[in-house]
C-alpha cells in the first residue's frame, strides 16, 4: 500500500470507526462503510487538512470510494 | 385515568457510569468531586467539578458500551451520556427489543438545560482562527438540545412522540413529569424521560463563575466544596451527567410482567415571576409547584417520607427548606430531606432526572442517601433531618423531588412506591 492510501484508510477508520480491513480502495463510503453525505464533507476536510490539497465541492462530489480519494489525493498533493 | 409506572433506570454520574455502581458510592457517601481534569482550568476562578469519570477510573464511564465510535467523535458528551443512560434504562425493562407496533407507541423526552456548550466553544474558536470552510459538518446536529431524542430515537426505532425540554435547572423533572402526561393523555404506552449536561469547559464554567453561582473559596478542598444546608456553603460545585427512566402505562406494564420500580403520581410546575437567577425570596413559587405536586398525587402532606431537595449549596438553600416547611410543617412531618448534589454536583438539566432516580431508589432499598459535609447546619435547620454525612435506613413509601432552575422555573414530583 502506498504512503498516502495507508494514510486515507487511517483518516477513514479513524472518522468512521470501521475495522482497517474494511477500508480497501475498492469500498464504497456510503454502500461499504456506512458514511452519510456528511461524513463524506468531514472525511474530504480531513484530508485536505492531512495532505495540504484543496477539494473543491464539484471534485469532492466524485469522490465516492477510498479509491478515488487517494487517486485525487495523489494527483493533487504538491 | 390511565396509571403511570417507572419500569426502567439509567445513570451516568460523577459517581459511575451506571446506576448500581452511583447509588452504591452515593450510599457510601463518597463524592464525585475534584480539581478539573478537562482542561486547564488554573486561570478560572473555580478550578472544580464533579466529572464524569473515565474509563480507567474505578467507577468510570466507558462510552464504547452503547454509543457507536463515529456519533462519540460527532457530538457533545452531554448527547453521548445520554444516549448511554437511555440504553441502560431500556435494557433494565427488559425493552431493548420491541416489535414495531410498540415502537410506535415508544416515544422519548430527554432534554438538556444548555446543550451543546463544549462543542460550541471549540467550534468558535476554529472559525475565528481558521475560517467558516473548516467548520464541522456535524457542527449543528451535534449540539442540539433535542438530539439525544433524536439519536436515541433512531438506535431503538421509537417513532413516538419526540421531544426535548429546556428548563434550566428543572429540565430532568419537567421531562419526567411531561412525559408522564403524553403516557396519561394517550400519545404513548412508554417513553424514555430524562435529562443530560455537560458544560465543564472553559466557557460554561467561567459563565456560571461571573454569575457568582459557583463555589470559589474550597478550590483546594474539592470534596467540601459542594455543602447543602451548612453554613459555609459558598455556591454550587457544577457536575455533568445523564438520567433516563422508563416510563410506563401501568396495565402495559402488568401485562407484561415488568419490574415496578415506583408510580409517578403528582407533577407541579410554577414560575416565580421575579428574578432571573435569584429565587423568589419568600419562596413562592417553589411551594406552589410542591403543593400542586402532593395536591396531583392525591397525597396529604404527611405522606411524604423523602425529599430530595433542590439544595444546590447556595444561599437558595435556605428559600427551599422555607417552602418546604411550609408545605410539609416544621418538622417536615417526619420526612427526610436531603441534597445529593453534596456528592455528585450540580448536574443542571440532568439533576431532575438524576435526583428522581435517587428517589425511586430510596423507595426501592428503603434507605435514603446522606447531605455530605453537613458539618455546621446552618439557622432555620432545627428539627429537620437533613440526613447529613450517613445515609439512614427508613421506610420510605411517597418521596418529592424538586428541580428549580434559571428564569424562575419551578418543577416537583411526587413518586411512591406501587403495592
Amino acid at each position: 500500500m502506498s504512503d498516502t492510501a495507508d494514510r486515507v484508510q487511517k483518516i477513514v477508520v479513524e472518522h468512521l470507526g470501521v475495522e482497517a480491513d474494511k477500508v480497501t480502495q475498492d469500498a464504497s463510503f456510503i454502500d461499504d462503510l456506512g458514511a452519510d453525505s456528511l461524513d463524506i464533507v468531514e472525511l474530504v476536510m480531513a484530508f485536505e487538512e492531512e495532505f495540504g490539497v484543496e477539494i473543491p465541492d464539484d471534485a469532492a462530489e466524485k469522490i465516492t470510494t477510498v479509491g478515488d480519494a487517494t487517486k485525487y489525493i495523489e494527483e493533487h498533493k504538491g | 385515568m390511565r396509571r403511570v409506572v417507572v419500569t426502567g433506570l439509567g445513570l451516568v454520574t460523577p459517581l459511575g457510569g451506571d446506576v448500581e455502581t452511583t447509588w452504591t458510592n452515593l450510599i457510601a457517601g463518597k463524592s464525585g468531586a475534584g480539581t478539573i481534569t478537562r482542561f486547564d482550568a488554573s486561570n478560572q476562578k473555580c478550578t472544580i467539578a464533579c466529572e464524569v469519570k473515565s474509563r480507567d477510573h474505578e467507577w468510570g464511564f466507558d462510552p464504547d458500551k452503547r454509543v457507536d465510535h463515529k456519533i462519540q467523535r460527532q457530538v457533545d458528551p452531554f448527547i453521548v451520556y445520554g444516549i448511554d443512560a437511555a440504553g441502560q434504562a431500556l435494557e433494565d425493562a427488559g425493552l431493548d427489543e420491541m416489535d414495531e407496533a410498540l415502537k410506535q407507541r415508544t416515544g422519548v423526552s430527554i432534554g438538556s438545560g444548555i446543550g451543546g456548550l463544549p462543542g460550541i466553544e471549540s467550534e468558535s474558536i476554529v472559525l475565528s482562527e481558521r475560517g467558516p470552510g473548516r467548520v464541522s459538518p456535524h457542527f449543528v446536529h451535534g449540539r442540539l438540545i433535542n438530539l439525544i431524542s433524536g439519536q436515541v430515537s433512531i438506535k431503538y426505532g421509537l417513532m413516538g412522540p419526540n421531544h426535548a425540554v429546556v428548563t434550566a435547572c428543572s429540565t430532568g423533572a419537567h421531562s419526567i413529569g411531561d412525559a408522564a402526561r403524553m403516557i396519561r393523555d394517550g400519545d404513548a404506552d412508554v417513553m424514555l424521560a430524562g435529562g443530560a449536561e455537560s458544560t465543564i469547559n472553559p466557557l460554561g464554567v467561567a459563565g456560571f463563575a461571573q454569575a457568582r453561582a459557583l463555589n470559589m473559596s474550597m478550590n483546594d478542598r474539592p470534596e467540601a466544596a459542594s455543602r447543602p444546608y451548612d453554613r459555609d456553603r459558598d455556591g454550587f460545585v457544577m457536575g455533568e451527567g445523564a438520567g433516563v427512566v422508563v416510563l410506563e402505562e401501568y396495565e402495559h406494564a402488568k401485562a407484561r410482567g415488568a419490574k415496578i420500580y415506583a408510580e409517578v403520581v403528582g407533577y407541579g410546575l410554577s414560575g416565580d415571576a421575579y428574578h432571573v437567577t435569584a429565587p423568589h425570596p419568600e419562596g413562592k413559587g417553589a411551594e406552589l409547584a410542591m403543593r400542586m405536586a402532593i395536591d396531583k398525587a392525591g397525597l396529604q402532606p404527611a405522606d411524604i417520607d423523602y425529599v430530595n431537595a433542590h439544595g444546590t449549596s447556595t444561599m437558595a438553600d435556605t428559600i427551599e427548606l422555607g417552602a418546604v416547611k411550609r408545605v410539609l410543617g416544621e418538622d417536615l412531618g417526619g420526612a427526610s430531606m436531603s441534597s445529593t448534589k453534596s456528592a455528585i454536583g450540580h448536574l443542571l438539566g440532568g439533576a431532575g432526572a438524576v435526583e428522581s432516580i435517587f428517589c425511586i431508589l430510596a423507595i426501592r432499598d428503603q434507605i435514603v442517601p446522606p447531605t455530605l459535609n453537613l458539618d455546621n447546619p446552618d439557622e432555620g435547620t432545627e428539627g429537620v433531618d437533613l440526613v447529613p454525612h450517613t445515609a439512614r435506613k427508613r421506610e420510605v413509601g411517597a418521596v418529592l423531588n424538586n428541580s428549580f432552575g434559571f428564569g424562575g422555573t419551578n418543577a416537583s414530583l411526587v413518586m411512591k412506591k406501587v403495592d
